[in-house]
């Protein structure tokens, strides 16, 4: 009898912990810490590790894998991390290949997804797969948008473009023609480079030839660097804007003084101690870069780490509220956090105010953008 | 197109050309010799402009630690093949020379790393520490398979790709790095503008290929490296080490390469897998050469360059493309033109 009273005794033990293991929440995490993405990855991994461990009340797993920047790789851990892990949610990938080939197998899984990537393609309204997929980073064209609108304020009338010969140069290249055409720009001249090119000299030299009033460079990090260099060196005397894949004290470091003068967007965050008082993101920005440059050193903020907090944020708001509903672990907590996800309203996170609804998965609005300009090797609000 | 443009686009491509025919220089005489396809070349390119930019900002680069590293992990295996072959007598000798003098250089490296030492030191520092790298590569490496067959070797070349491309993201981090121009002025040449940065590349590898043919023609261990290449066995025989000779190919090699790494610095930014696609252009030049003649080599290399920039003022997006079909009428003329020897592996 007794055997048989420890034995019960143990199985409930066994029940017991099985059921705590199973209320924990699962965050599956796949980024681009190494390969050509690093630049942007490793930021966004630092601040994982930021991260606390409970939310609502709740503990919170956090497990991040690395995909190598590469597309098979970020599906092979989408998949992993639903089968093996039982995450609740997924955030990720950092790159915008990676992110739309997630889609698929997050939808299929019932599983909601957070992109850190900035295409607006990945929650295209128009595919329904997208029902379970939000994204924090601003996107392509709300950016495009403001470069447009500050090229028109500088009385640019024709633009060059030269960009990566890869999906964020043609993403950017497409948006700007939508753009440009809406502000009445003209663009004479259309080039493409790879991020690994020894040398630019032959796009740069046909650009240069059709003496456009401004230069646009869509390029992520510091390659953004070399066309802007070479520009410096064949004396282009126009406006040179970048975009803000660029915003990271390395492309500073590399563009040296080539790089004085040049206008991109970007998330207030970067600037934040520039912004007015009355800015509600000069606040919680403030929280995220100093928690952030205090573990890592000062001046080592990047924008990409940004993006990563904000999905950290959109949780933190969306958990409480799906935990009203059912256990982690379970579908319908998937759901219900799908639901409250889509519900957010107004979040004040470092990069912009999130207000979320079925057709609009990205959040941002105007608030999330800014003119920026680099002068003596700092990023200053351009006024 | 006007004159102007085409100078310099002609420009552009023949420095860019000469950059890439140190590296199909390097292939060559790696493949002549030891029969390895030098695929991590494109690192050393990469090691060398990093370690070059690293010494910029005044401080040790990281390929000290890189070097103090692999001169343990070949210093172990010295002992271990010592203590195998019943030699424990020569394990002294041989740590000394596998991990000391590794050791010795990176402490040189250390302590001349300051903000005061001047640009010309600088870069003999950077090839200083990058070039032993090549001969521990090859005992860590190369050297416990060398009689393997060639496809052996490259799959080995491959692994030892990715190893050092993934060493260079931890030592050197992710983002990339640009070095000061030698010289930023530039003179006039019949209305075309030359500058003395281009000039300088074009010179000094045109320089270290005269230096190569001089050094393989009439030394004696150029002489003994070019046996290596005709003949294995028959060099061993007349008592040419062919470890030795694995070893100093090895280091010519990741000096040409780590010297063509500090001559692409100033034209663009490095990052550490930035070489890889440059060892790649290398190796069209290569194979236009047939993997043998330096010559070919050289001048196939100069065609890929200037192939590169036309290319990339006419069709950007297509700039790759076009380069790399260019190995498919070589491959094809080379295969027609050529006796076919079957191979004796």
């Amino acid at each position: 009898m007794v055997n048989r009273k420890s034995c019960a005794a143990f199985a409930g033990a066994l029940a017991l912990i099985a059921t705590a293991a199973y209320a924990d929440i699962n965050v599956g995490v796949t980024l681009s810490a190494t390969g050509p993405a690093a630049s942007l990855g490793i930021p966004e991994k630092n601040t994982f590790e930021l991260l606390p461990t409970t939310i609502g009340g709740q503990k919170v797993n956090w497990i991040v894998l690395d995909d190598g920047s590469d597309t098979t790789k970020a599906v092979t851990n989408t998949k992993k991390l639903i089968s093996e892990d039982k995450v609740d949610v997924i955030v990720g990938s950092t790159i915008t290949p990676n992110s739309l080939a997630m889609v698929d197998v997050v939808a299929d899984a019932e599983t909601p997804m957070i992109s850190m990537a900035a295409s607006a393609r990945i929650v295209d309204p128009a595919n329904p797969k997208t029902k379970w997929v939000f994204k924090t980073p601003q996107s392509d064209s709300l950016m495009a948008d403001a470069i447009a609108i500050s090229m028109k304020a500088n009385g640019v009338k024709t633009m060059g473009f030269i960009g990566f010969a890869d999906g964020y140069g043609d993403g950017w290249l497409a948006e700007m023609r939508r753009s440009a055409q809406t502000a009445g720009i003209k663009i004479v001249g259309e080039e493409k480079y790879n991020r690994t090119d020894t040398s630019v000299t032959g796009q740069v030299l046909k650009l240069v030839a059709a003496n456009p009033d401004a230069i646009l460079i869509a390029a992520a990090g510091t390659p953004g660097a070399t066309p802007q260099k070479e520009l410096a060196a064949r004396n282009y005397k126009g406006k040179i804007y970048q975009t803000h894949g660029v915003a990271n004290p390395d492309f500073l470091r590399v563009v040296g003084k080539d790089g004085n003068g040049t206008i991109l967007p970007i998330g207030p965050m970067l600037v934040f101690e520039q912004l007015p008082d009355s800015n509600p993101l000069k606040k919680s920005a403030a929280e995220y870069i100093n928690k952030y440059e205090a573990k890592y050193g000062k001046d080592s903020r990047s924008t990409f780490g940004g993006h990563a907090w904000d999905a950290y944020l959109l949780l933190s708001a969306a958990i409480p509220e799906a935990l009203k509903k059912a256990k982690p672990g379970t579908k319908e907590f998937r759901l219900a956090l799908r639901d409250s996800l889509e519900a957010t309203k107004e979040l004040v996170a470092s990069h912009g105010v999130y207000t979320m609804s079925a057709a609009e998965h990205k959040g941002l609005d105007n608030r999330a953008r800014t003119m920026i300009k680099i002068e003596n090797g700092k990023w200053v609000l351009a006024k | 197109m006007d004159l102007p443009i085409f100078a310099l686009l002609a420009q552009d491509g023949i420095t860019n050309g000469a950059v890439y025919a140190l590296l199909a220089l390097s292939l060559v005489l790696v493949f002549a010799v030891t029969r390895v396809i030098f695929v991590p070349s494109g690192e050393f390119v990469a090691y060398g402009t990093l370690t070059l930019a690293g010494l910029q900002l005044g401080k040790p680069p990281a390929t000290v630690g890189l070097l103090v590293g692999m001169g343990v992990v070949a210093g172990a295996m010295e002992i271990f093949a010592c203590v195998r072959n019943g030699e424990a007598g020569r394990i002294p000798r041989r740590v000394a020379a596998w991990t000391g003098i590794p050791c010795v250089l990176a402490g040189i490296g250390w302590w001349l790393a300051t903000p005061e030492l001047p640009f010309w030191a600088q870069i003999l520092v950077t090839l200083m520490l990058v070039t032993p790298l090549g001969p521990l590569l090859y005992r860590i490496a190369y050297q416990p398979l060398a009689e393997a067959s060639v496809l052996v070797l490259l799959i080995v070349s491959v692994a030892v790709h990715f190893a050092l491309t993934g060493l260079g993201l931890w030592f050197f981090g992710a983002e990339g790095s640009r070095t000061p121009a030698f010289s930023a002025s530039s003179f006039e040449v019949a209305g075309v503008n030359v500058s003395v940065q281009s000039l300088l590349v074009v010179l000094t590898s045109l320089a270290l290929i005269v230096m190569l043919y001089v050094g393989f023609g009439y030394t004696l261990y150029g002489k003994a490296l070019r046996a290596t290449a005709l003949n294995r066995v028959g060099a061993r025989l007349v008592g040419i080490p062919p470890n030795l000779a694995g070893s100093l190919t090895f280091a010519l090699a990741a000096l040409l390469c780590s010297f063509a790494g500090v001559l692409i610095g100033p034209f663009t930014t490095v990052y550490y897998d930035s070489g890889f696609l440059v060892s790649l252009k290398g190796f069209v030049g290569a194979i236009i050469g047939g993997l043998v003649s330096y010559p070919l080599a050289a001048a196939g290399a100069l065609l890929v360059g200037l192939l590169e920039a036309f290319a990339s003022y006419w069709a950007s997006a297509f700039k790759e493309v076009i380069v790399f079909t260019l190995i498919i009428p070589v491959l094809l003329w080379r295969s027609l033109a050529t006796h076919h020897h079957e191979d004796d592996e």
